[in-house]
């Protein structure tokens, strides 16, 4: 009776793994992996051994080898990953640094010089205009309930005026709950909200900040974008007001040449709506491809505050009246830059930004 | 909507040019988008007939046609393919001009000689077809030689391109548009012809309706017509089709097509063979009940969907044998429509509630001209109006068209039309100046309202097309709007308020002014990065931790908000190193995100319908992130960029405490955190971006180090977060100060910073204590490093003495051994 090939392998088994244990380095792992379990190893040598015996032993044997082999391979993988760790760790010694001990004096620094994002200081100059006219800024947040971006805003749920907004919403609460702000009108009725509250009406402020609308970005449109919108509630505030504020910003920030003008629209937050219409800034009126040959352009929308607003909000219609008005910052900064394509504003190409200061 | 002048002029009488309508028609807030001019320029194209079709050798894009056109064989070289040998078409012979200033001349092509040009309908004007030319035995029996305009009957016409607004369905009409006009210009509003009916035996003896759901649909008739014969519509109907771009399909579908166009009330006809017992009812469909609209796609009914307020709802038209014959208001089923054969039709004509029908069209992404009417609102009156209208039309194709007598008429619910009481005043307190009650009475009259004047207030009652004008208070908004709207917003006063608060920015908004300026002022370039990520961007800072995630994204790689602007960043930086532009530092100011169950203190508000539910929000926070990728920039110059924006932005002690709490993405042994020292908060950190990531976000600059600066916004205004230096000016001392260097072997636990700081603590003659070198050596006792610093010391009062200097640099001395720090 011939002895069985894997007599001896559960000592070469122990042979193998004390092997294993003894590698120091990732290096020696690789150059010593063929002798381990590789072609080059006992466990393949055995395995072709086995091709003498009969079938069922064959079998039994076959088995008893790629259970050896089995724990072999793993003390080799975690020997590796172990190796890895160290070796990363050791890098990351070498690599210390105390970052307290930094002597800032001694820090070179070349002269480079910055460049401040055009949309964002586009949306600093709209601001300072509307604050000369006694506008403050107010901030929201731009995840919104549905609540505060449309029902509140007189778009009630399913209405086919939500459709005017292509909204993207978040995987939250109940479907279609949580959305992420179409526009800066929620701020609005936040803001309105907060003056209820504190007792603190009028308002007069502008809010400024990032919406999205799952709309394909192309070169006239942006899925992230900024609008700046105005919100007035006071007492006496009429139709006239509104029409003063568009033609005060109008001529202040576009230039004494640029005026404004006002057609019928539909906002379900305002009544009466409003376009409004600027004098084409590349023509200056004249009529060219920019404006349709009219000698204007479209900015923004404005109304006077439906009452169904002020009474999502609490606030008397009797005592109180107001407008709001919003526009695009990238529009604007598209028209006065003649931006050919919007989408440069997202890219961040160094040699785009360089350009603004 | 496209409605044609000469349609118009049907209904008010208008001299006016193309342009000069326009500015009238935007004024009236019916703004045009555009202004077609059909049938212009094709004076000259005459109707030619195909004799000969020969290839022209070389040549494989176009053959040589000959063509008689009344004068004689004509050889014209064609690029089309679409005809066949006697087939009749456009010709456009040398000299005409057609549409666009095209000038037909005489060409020489592979050496034969084109005497003129066949067209296509686009080539025409006439529509947006370009497969091929334009084949007239389709649409015509047309006559060799005869002018085109002529045997299409077309007169040359100005199309309107008009945007209506969604509060306006009553002037989604040709009607609509032209009462608007006649009230504007002072003119009287024509109606159009329309049919009785027969008298003789009454609908109710071969048809019947009903209302199984009043809630949803609001009024149903059913007009019977016998003796129809489908075919061709006349013409002019099929011109005036094509002009307001609708495809001319058989008499009876054009007349409703028509009528909706001209009247804004969509009917349905139905052929009554299939529709059994003559009976229609409107019902609420019934969960797993099963249409097969006209468009082909089966739909599942009644089955609820997911958008918030969507109930499932649909409202259906059933048979005598209760089939579901259409989805009501929004397209037919396959199973009635009209056919050739068709010789019994029962006509449709209803009102459904329009918010069934938006939610419907809605779930079922289905939306159809009727659908797009119905949701907005259609005048619950003008069902049999609209039915006599279609009489009228068919009955020029079909003169012995029978419409039975008293169609049926069943009603449901109908909104009802508020009567609004308005005062002067309120005119005057809305748009700031004062119309008088008979200038508010002719404008409402002119649109259709009535009119009471009772001594100082006046009483309005819309018409039943306006659905769209509310009660009360609102109501009041809505009829000032139609007074504006008429009066012309551009005759309205102007006024520049002015109030006595002043405007101006919060803290918060001129904290981040500040930030901006500095970092643009130290060099940076101010970039906007994505909000929207991947997951697997997400997973390199924030493996497995709950993320906010967008339903319905524009792509899989923009679903999640961003919870660090790093990532965004350091791929901005990367593409700029690509393009050769990487030598740069990049800074964002922005929001940052995080899921509600990965926050404490959750962000809370209302949602739902009515908001009535209690929602958690992300959290919303403000940071500063700063790349640093210059060409020897690292964490040291990173800290450096912190310490002068520190220094500028007034904060008291922020020390830069070197540990491995810094978030994933930084080095985990080359960063720290920016701790104030007074109120223990971390402010943010600095450091170096980790060299792992680098490969998967910026991998054309792996082996670069980039610094990093990453600092909450949030906790950097709040001074009792992040300690601001007193504002109180101190004055230096007139007496010299004394300056010494001393260097301290110092453990490596021990912050450089924190020993300055007690150093500087240890007495009131230590003016500054500044660390200025840092020395390390295999001399020095393992785990310490040598800080050097530069102590001035002086005093108000006196100039000191040696002795005060000496006793001073002991304390310091002292001091710095509390710390194990050992003076070298």
């Amino acid at each position: 009776m011939t002895t069985s090939p894997l007599a001896n392998l559960a000592a070469q088994t122990t042979e193998l793994l004390a092997a294993v244990s003894a590698l120091s380095t990732l290096e020696s792992l690789r150059e010593a992996e063929p002798f381990i379990t590789g072609k080059r190893s006992i466990l393949s040598s055995l395995q072709k051994s086995l091709g003498g015996l009969e079938p069922e032993a064959r079998r039994a044997a076959g088995a008893q080898l790629q259970e050896a082999r089995r724990t072999v391979e793993a003390a080799l993988e975690f020997r590796r990953s172990h190796l890895a760790l160290s070796a990363r760790a050791e890098l990351l010694e070498a690599d210390r640094l105390d970052l307290g001990d930094v002597v800032v004096s001694a820090v070179r620094w070349p002269a480079s010089v910055g460049h401040p994002s055009l949309v964002a200081s586009t949306q600093r100059e709209l601001e300072d205009v509307f604050i000369a006219m006694g506008f403050t800024v107010s901030d929201g947040p731009e995840v919104e309930s549905d609540w505060y971006n449309f029902e509140a805003l007189n778009i009630p749920p399913a209405h086919p005026a939500r459709g005017m907004w292509d909204t993207f919403y978040v995987e939250m609460g109940e479907p279609e709950t949580v959305v992420l702000r179409t526009h800066t009108s929620p701020t609005q009725i936040h803001l309105m909200e907060g003056a209820v509250e504190n007792g603190s009406l009028p308002i007069h402020s502008v809010m400024p900040g990032r919406c999205y609308r799952r709309d394909t970005p192309d070169a006239r449109h942006l899925a992230t974008f900024h609008q700046i919108e105005g919100l007035v509630v006071d007492r006496g505030i009429t139709f006239a007001d509104l029409a003063g504020v568009i033609e005060t910003f109008t001529r202040k920030y576009f230039g004494p040449d640029i005026s404004s003008r006002l057609r019928p629209a539909f906002f379900p937050f305002t009544e009466p709506s409003a376009e409004f219409e600027i004098t084409c800034t590349i023509c200056r009126g004249e009529g060219c491809r920019t404006c349709s040959h009219t000698g204007w352009i479209e900015l923004g929308g404005c109304g006077m505050l439906d009452p169904a607003v002020f009474e999502a909000v609490g606030i008397d219609g009797d005592e109180w009246s107001g407008f709001a008005f919003g526009f695009g910052i990238e529009r604007c900064v598209q028209m006065r830059r003649q931006i050919a394509d919007m989408r440069a504003l997202i890219e961040n190409d160094v040699r785009f930004l360089r350009q603004f200061s | 909507m496209k409605i044609s002048l000469s349609w118009l002029r049907e209904f008010v009488e208008l001299d006016e040019s193309a342009e000069e309508l326009r500015l009238v028609l935007d004024d009236l807030g019916l703004v045009v988008e555009g202004i077609e001019h059909v049938g212009e320029g094709l004076g000259d194209v005459i109707v030619a007939r195909i004799d000969e079709i020969r290839a022209i050798e070389g040549a494989d894009r176009v053959r040589l046609v000959v063509v008689d056109a009344g004068d004689g064989p004509l050889e014209i070289v064609c690029g089309a393919t679409n005809f066949a040998l006697g087939n009749h078409v456009p010709l456009a012979p040398v000299g005409a001009i057609l549409p666009g200033g095209f000038v037909i001349a005489e060409r020489k092509m592979r050496g034969v000689t084109s005497n003129g040009m066949l067209c296509s309908s686009r080539e025409l004007g006439l529509s947006d077809d370009h497969a091929g030319l334009m084949i007239l035995d389709d649409l015509i029996k047309p006559r060799v030689g005869q002018g085109l305009l002529e045997a299409l009957s077309l007169t040359p016409d100005i199309v309107f391109d008009i945007s209506v607004e969604g509060n306006r369905p009553d002037a989604w009409s040709v009607v609509g548009v032209a009462r608007d006009l006649a009230t504007r210009l002072g003119r009287p509003l024509g109606s159009p012809p329309l049919a009785q009916p027969d008298a003789g035996e009454s609908s109710s003896s071969f048809a019947s309706a009903g209302i199984d759901a009043p809630d949803l649909c609001g009024r149903l008739t059913v007009s019977v017509l016998r003796g129809v014969k489908v075919g061709p519509s006349p013409s002019w109907i099929a011109q005036r089709l094509q002009t307001a771009g609708m495809r001319p399909i058989s008499n009876v579908v054009d007349a409703s097509n028509l009528v909706m166009l001209e009247l804004g009330q969509p009917t349905h006809p139905y052929d009554a063979s299939s529709v059994a017992g003559w009976t229609l009812r409107a019902r609420r469909a019934r969960s797993g009940e099963v249409l097969t609209t006209l468009d082909g796609v089966q739909r599942e009914l009644a089955k609820a969907g997911r958008g918030l307020g969507d109930t499932g709802e649909d409202c259906v038209i059933v048979d005598g044998d209760d089939r579901v014959l259409g989805l009501a208001g929004i397209m037919g089923g396959a199973s009635s429509e009209i056919s050739d054969a068709t010789t019994d039709v029962l006509l449709e004509a209803a009102f459904f509630d329009p918010m069934t029908i938006a939610r419907s069209s809605k779930r079922h992404s289905l939306r159809s001209e009727a659908s797009n009417r119905f949701e907005r609102g259609v005048d619950p009156q003008l069902a049999l109006r609209a039915a006599a209208r279609f009489v009228e039309i068919l009955r020029e194709s079909v003169p012995s068209l029978q419409w039975m007598a008293d169609p049926l008429d069943v009603w449901g619910e109908t909104p009802h039309v508020a009567t609004v009481v308005l005062r002067p005043s309120d005119v005057e307190r809305a748009l700031g100046i004062s119309l008088s009650p008979a200038e508010v009475s002719r404008i409402l009259e002119g649109l259709g309202f009535e009119t009471r004047l009772d001594r100082d207030q006046i009483e309005v009652v819309p018409p039943s097309a306006r659905l769209d004008i509310r009660s009360g208070a609102a109501g009041r908004a809505d009829v000032i709007e139609e007074v504006a709207r008429l009066y012309s917003y551009r005759r309205l006063p102007r006024r520049t308020p002015s109030w006595p608060e002043p405007g101006g920015l919060t803290d918060r908004q001129k904290l981040r002014r500040h930030v901006r300026d500095i970092i643009v002022d130290l060099g940076a370039f101010e970039a906007w990065t994505p909000t929207l990520g991947s997951d697997a961007d997400f997973d390199l800072v924030h493996p497995g931790i709950e993320r906010v995630r967008v339903t319905n994204p524009l792509a899989s790689d923009e679903s999640v908000l961003r919870a660090t602007m790093i990532t965004g960043l350091v791929r901005a930086w990367g593409k700029n190193v690509e393009r050769g532009t990487g030598d740069v530092v990049l800074g964002e100011i922005g929001m940052v995100f995080s899921h509600p169950l990965a926050t404490e203190n959750p962000r809370t508000t209302k949602g739902g319908v009515g908001g009535s539910v209690a929602l958690l929000l992300p959290m919303e926070t403000e940071h500063l992130t700063v790349v640093l990728g210059r060409d020897d920039d690292d964490a040291t110059t990173a800290v450096a960029f912190w310490a002068v924006l520190a220094d500028r932005l007034g904060l008291a002690d922020v020390v830069v405490r070197s540990d491995e709490s810094a978030p994933r993405a930084f080095h985990p042994t080359r960063s720290a955190s920016l701790v104030d020292r007074v109120s223990g908060a971390t402010l943010g950190h600095v450091g170096e971006i980790d060299d792992q990531f680098m490969g998967q976000l910026a991998p054309s600059a792996n082996a670069r180090r980039l610094g990093v600066i990453d600092v909450d916004l949030d906790v950097l205004s709040d001074p009792s977060l992040a300690t601001r230096a007193s504002h109180l000016a101190e004055v230096p001392s007139r007496y010299p100060s004394a300056v010494i260097d001393l260097a301290f072997v110092t453990p490596s636990s021990v912050h450089a910073q924190d020993l300055a700081f007690a150093l500087r603590s240890t007495s009131e003659l230590v003016e500054d204590a500044e660390l200025f070198d840092v020395y390390r050596d295999a001399s020095l006792p393992a785990g310490t490093r040598s800080l050097a610093f530069n102590i001035r010391f002086s005093s108000d009062e006196r100039t000191l003495s040696e002795g005060e200097v000496a006793g001073a640099r002991e304390a310091l001395i002292a001091a710095g051994a509390t710390l194990g720090a050992v003076l070298r």
